[in-house]
């Protein structure tokens, strides 16, 4: 089987597991919205706990991925890892901006504010930042061999700016205490509820997998092809 | 060790020559750094908002857009003629080559921050010379933990398109750590506060200033063309 043919088998399977993510996602709407209680004192605002803490979560892991996959790049030199760091950046931009928009449309009615410079906020429009900076890079660097070592360098460099930002953003916020409407941990959830929130959970990651390994799958068919392309030129 | 002191030495002398010769790009920073000052005075309300409370964000903003354009200069410079391949071919090892444009990027942005402090404590009538040791200090801090993920990042952003666009997008995110800590512990300088309200921002700078400078010197190698 040559290499163009395993990328493209690995390109249905990914399909398959984004399709099964997408059913499920509706699974977990429908019983977020059906058979879920309505939280006590928030209302139906509350269900955005179903898709933001998700939406964070796959986030934090795609970009934890862009950090090993990095340095482990920088060592190997493998064309595989950047592969996988490109396409795990990727969708980790998507769901931070999933995050980005949820979460105003829950603090709007919560907070009374669309945006406040809560510590989490900061951090993750900074992790926006960063990150929508590596995929600009990685589009501004034509030759392969180069942006991957680019992009590894910045990866690397992403995650430990990380916890400065955040520990940054703490210090702003303690010498500055500011008034919050409400307590942003919230209470424990109900069984239910938790229940739900645990589904979606696994639902995102599921589609988060199938995404990123579609991504990749993709990124191996190009690549095979112009491998070839240059072959046959030869 | 030691020979790598003194290439990068020397390569930071070559860059500092360079400009000490020329002074472009030095005197169009130093005029743009002046008008920057002089516009934020317009930028703002006086009778709203007391210049001690928004001096000290002035005056940060005023020195990041300065180092970007001092480390735009870093690396394009190299970029005539290939002289980077000059460089890279000469005895000098790549940590040097990184160490001797951090050197001169640190006294190009320096240089600029001398002359644009006491203009920014005429424009804003701030009482500069008080608290000028412990501000030297701060800047020293925050200048250092810029320039060195600056030059990384100007190496990088020289061989993209968009070079001059790309740096900022790059490297404003890093900023925002040590200007935050930087304004901070300024404005508190200002306001004559005591030294337990700016310790934790310190160590804050101090901290990223050894996390990066740490971590810039073992990655830089992997920017360069094999």
């Amino acid at each position: 089987m040559t290499a163009i043919e395993r990328a493209e088998r690995m390109l249905r399977r990914s399909s398959f597991f984004m399709a099964l993510g997408l059913v499920l996602m509706v699974a977990v709407y429908v019983r977020a919205l059906r058979f879920t209680p309505v939280e006590a004192t928030q209302g139906p605002a509350q269900k955005i706990y179903y898709i933001h803490p998700p939406s964070a979560w796959v986030a934090f892991l795609a970009f934890g991925i862009v950090g090993v996959c990095s340095l482990l790049y920088l060592f190997l030199k493998d064309p595989r890892l950047d592969r996988l760091a490109a396409s795990s950046a990727e969708v980790g931009v998507v769901f931070t901006t999933v995050v980005l928009i949820t979460g105003p449309i829950w603090a709007k009615p919560i907070w009374g504010t669309w945006w406040t410079w809560d510590a989490r906020l900061t951090s993750t429009l900074f992790l926006w930042f960063v990150y929508f900076g590596y995929l600009v890079l990685r589009s501004a660097v034509p030759e392969p061999g180069r942006r991957a070592r680019y992009s590894a360098v910045l990866g690397i460099l992403g995650s430990l700016l990380v916890p400065f930002i955040h520990v940054s953003v703490l210090l702003f916020r303690t010498l500055h205490p500011k008034a919050v409407f409400l307590n942003p941990e919230g209470p424990g959830l109900p069984g239910p509820m938790l229940a739900t929130l645990l589904f979606s959970l696994g639902v995102f990651t599921l589609f988060f997998f199938g995404l990123v390994t579609h991504r990749y799958a993709q990124a191996t068919v190009v690549d095979a092809r112009a491998a070839a392309e240059a072959d046959d030129a030869r | 060790m030691p020979s790598t002191f003194a290439a990068a030495w020397a390569i930071a002398a070559k860059d500092l020559l360079l400009e000490f010769r020329s002074r472009t790009a030095f005197l169009s920073s130093l005029v743009f750094t002046a008008l920057v000052l002089a516009i934020f005075n317009f930028a703002r309300d006086p009778t709203a908002v007391s210049t001690t409370d928004i001096a000290p964000g002035i005056l940060w903003v005023t020195f990041t857009f300065a180092g970007l354009l001092g480390l735009n200069r870093a690396f394009a410079l190299e970029r005539e003629n290939h002289a980077l391949d000059g460089l890279l071919l000469s005895p000098a090892s790549r940590t040097a080559l990184y160490l001797g444009k951090v050197v001169a990027n640190l006294v190009f942005v320096a240089a600029i921050e001398a002359v644009a402090l006491p203009l920014f404590a005429l424009f804003f009538n701030m009482p500069l010379l008080p608290v000028l040791v412990p501000l030297a200090g701060v800047i020293a801090l925050a200048t250092v933990g810029f320039v060195v993920v600056g030059t990384l990042m100007s190496a990088i952003a020289v061989n993209t398109r968009f070079a001059e666009l790309m740096l900022p997008v790059l490297m404003l995110p890093f900023l925002m750590p040590p200007i935050t800590g930087a304004v901070q512990v300024t404005s508190r300088l200002f306001g004559g506060r005591p030294f337990s309200e700016v310790s934790a921002w310190l160590k804050l700078l101090v901290a990223y200033d050894i996390v990066f400078i740490v971590l810039c010197v073992l990655i830089f190698e992997h920017i360069l063309d094999e």
